[in-house]
């Protein structure tokens, strides 16, 4: 009993970390009716920059500073990141069918990728945000030995629930979540009625943005910052597709259940399917869900009158 | 049924007009869509835009909220000469529209479509809409009785909750309508609000414009083909064909135009 709540916890906090990359798609999606396949590269660009300025920031002043100067800075390139695909990309594509704007994307995924790299190199990085990496047993009463937890993992689970936490209420209660959801729905009808499409899409690629900086930061702490990151981005994909594109608590979830959903599989079936299965799990999992709930499992019926 | 309102003369009247399009030239590569078309819209009057297809109608409404940029002329609104105007703008300014093939959003209800007509008049940060208390609460209120207000006066009580994309293509069009009325327009363009429609359907809507236009005191350019409804409805008709002004006036002197006949019927050459 032990051994499979340690497996079940492990699952679950890997999950979160699909979760985070997968909300960034969500937000995009949700807003655009973009799949927007830059996301990888953005996680990716935004470990880079945070990464490099804490290597600069931290030689000159005290951790704490050097901490809260990397994160404003790195904000603030996402935020140009923004501006600049919003302006040179999206604007001159409006009204421009979703498979256009997702091609756009591709591109927009190789011009950050190779920025980034051109501007800060591309050897792998540390990131050292100062979470504990301690790990630890808990529940040793209850078990023979504990379950064996990482402190890291366990905040970035906290992370992850204050970030949905608050996305939800922008998006179910504001005038601008509204907005959003309109101009994903119908840029023409959007704009006549006074939403002002350059300053959603600008703010919506900001929010992703930031999603990535995050993501970046408890990915980085992990496994460093590298070329690799972007891979991650795939995995985040089976997770749109079980939890649904449209669905903020379904990125969630099933980020849970793919992380979950892997950990059994390699664990118990494992040693009789020789292994390995951690790899493609996600995918077949994803499949089976296409197959018999084709919007996912929050995701919104679509309707088509014919 | 409410007694007929009675005709005003806004024909003959000299009151200011609330839009003027003056000289307006609009090409798409070779294609000429407008060609030097000049007309105004007064305060307070059904204005109809007719002609036969291709005319370049909807092209005019395009230029007028914003959509297309015109590369000659000007078009001067509540007194303002305007430069290249974005739609969005164009809607804060009070123009509000509703399109040929219906636009709505369709994912979802009646209720949000109509609400996200009043995107401009939440005035709150984004902070307290977030959490939904106090000043952008009462906001809330206000803006959910103006909509409701706006379902009873187009009698959609039913579908309230229904995401349009299930609707009927009469009843989408009825909540485009209430989603340009939740706006609170000053102007009012409507491209083909009764194209499709059944004559029951198209009573309503006509019933809908006419409310519209009297009580809530709109301005409205209408385009529309069903030449009795153009007729009945409008104070003043402009007529368009092959992207020229053919014919500008009342409903009864349009009628007569020869020109305007002719462009109906054809003319033997």
């Amino acid at each position: 009993m032990g051994f499979f709540l340690e497996v079940l916890i492990g699952g679950l906090l890997g999950g979160v970390l699909y979760a985070l990359v997968a909300l960034g798609f969500v937000l995009i999606f949700k807003a655009s009716g973009i799949l927007n396949f830059a996301q990888g590269a953005m996680v990716f660009a935004a470990g880079l920059g945070f990464a490099a300025a804490m290597e600069k920031t931290s030689a000159h002043m005290p951790f704490a500073l050097a901490l809260a100067t990397s994160l404003l800075l790195a904000t603030g390139m996402m935020l140009l990141t923004a501006w600049a695909i919003e302006r040179f990309v999206l604007r001159p594509l409006v009204n421009q069918n979703g498979l256009t704007l997702f091609m756009a994307t591709i591109g927009v995924a190789f011009m950050v990728e190779g920025l980034a790299q051109q501007i800060f190199g591309n050897n792998i990085r540390r990131i050292d945000v100062g979470l504990p990496k301690t790990s630890m047993f808990i529940l040793e009463s209850q078990f023979d030995g504990g379950i064996l937890v990482n402190a890291l993992d366990l905040w970035t689970a906290v992370i992850a629930a204050l970030l949905v936490v608050a996305l939800s209420l922008f998006f179910q209660n504001t005038r601008t979540g509204r907005a959003l959801r309109a101009v994903a729905d119908d840029h023409t009808a959007a704009q006549s009625v006074g939403i002002p499409l350059n300053w959603i899409w600008f703010i919506v690629w900001s929010i992703a943005g930031g999603v990535a900086l995050v993501a970046a930061i408890v990915w980085g702490s992990k496994i460093g910052v590298q070329f690799a990151l972007t891979f991650v981005a795939l995995k985040a994909l089976p997770v749109l597709i079980v939890g649904g594109l449209t669905s903020i608590p379904g990125a969630i979830v099933a980020g849970l259940l793919v992380g979950m959903g892997e950990k059994f599989a390699e664990v118990y079936l494992g040693p009789s399917l020789g292994g390995g299965i951690e790899q493609w799990f996600a995918y077949v999992l994803a499949l089976f869900v296409l197959l018999v709930r084709p919007q996912g499992l929050f995701g919104e019926r679509i309707i088509e009158r014919i | 049924m409410n007694a007929p309102i009675p005709r005003r003369d806004i024909a003959s009247s000299t009151s200011a007009p609330l839009l003027s399009v003056d000289n307006i030239s609009l090409a798409f590569g070779g294609v000429k869509a407008i060609t030097d078309v000049s007309f105004d819209i007064r305060k307070g009057e059904i204005r109809a835009i007719i002609g036969p297809n291709g005319a370049g109608k909807t092209s005019m409404l395009n230029c007028i909220n914003g959509f297309y940029h015109p590369q000659a002329g000007s078009i001067t609104y509540k007194g303002n000469k305007r430069e290249r105007m974005r739609p969005h703008v164009a809607a804060a300014q009070g123009i509000a529209r509703t399109f040929q093939n219906v636009a709505l959003f369709k994912g979802m209800s009646t209720l949000d479509n109509i609400l996200t007509g009043r995107s401009l008049k939440v005035r709150r940060g984004l902070l307290w809409q977030a959490i939904w208390f106090g000043p952008a609460l009462a906001e809330q209120i206000e803006n959910r009785i103006a909509v409701e207000r706006i379902i009873d006066f187009l009698e959609i009580e039913s579908i309230r909750k229904i995401p349009v994309g299930k609707l009927s293509y009469g009843l989408q069009k009825r909540v485009e309508l209430g989603r340009a009325l939740a706006m609170e327009p000053d102007l009012l363009l409507l491209d083909e609000p009764m194209a499709g429609m059944n004559t029951e359907e198209k009573e309503d809507m006509c019933r809908f414009i006419l409310d519209a236009n009297r009580r809530l005191g709109t301005t409205i350019a209408l385009i529309e083909h069903d030449m009795g409804v153009v007729m009945d409805l409008s104070d003043r008709v402009v007529v368009l064909e092959y992207g020229r002004k053919i014919a500008d006036g009342t409903p009864a002197e349009v009628k007569r135009n020869e020109k305007v006949i002719a462009a109906y019927l054809g003319v033997p050459h």
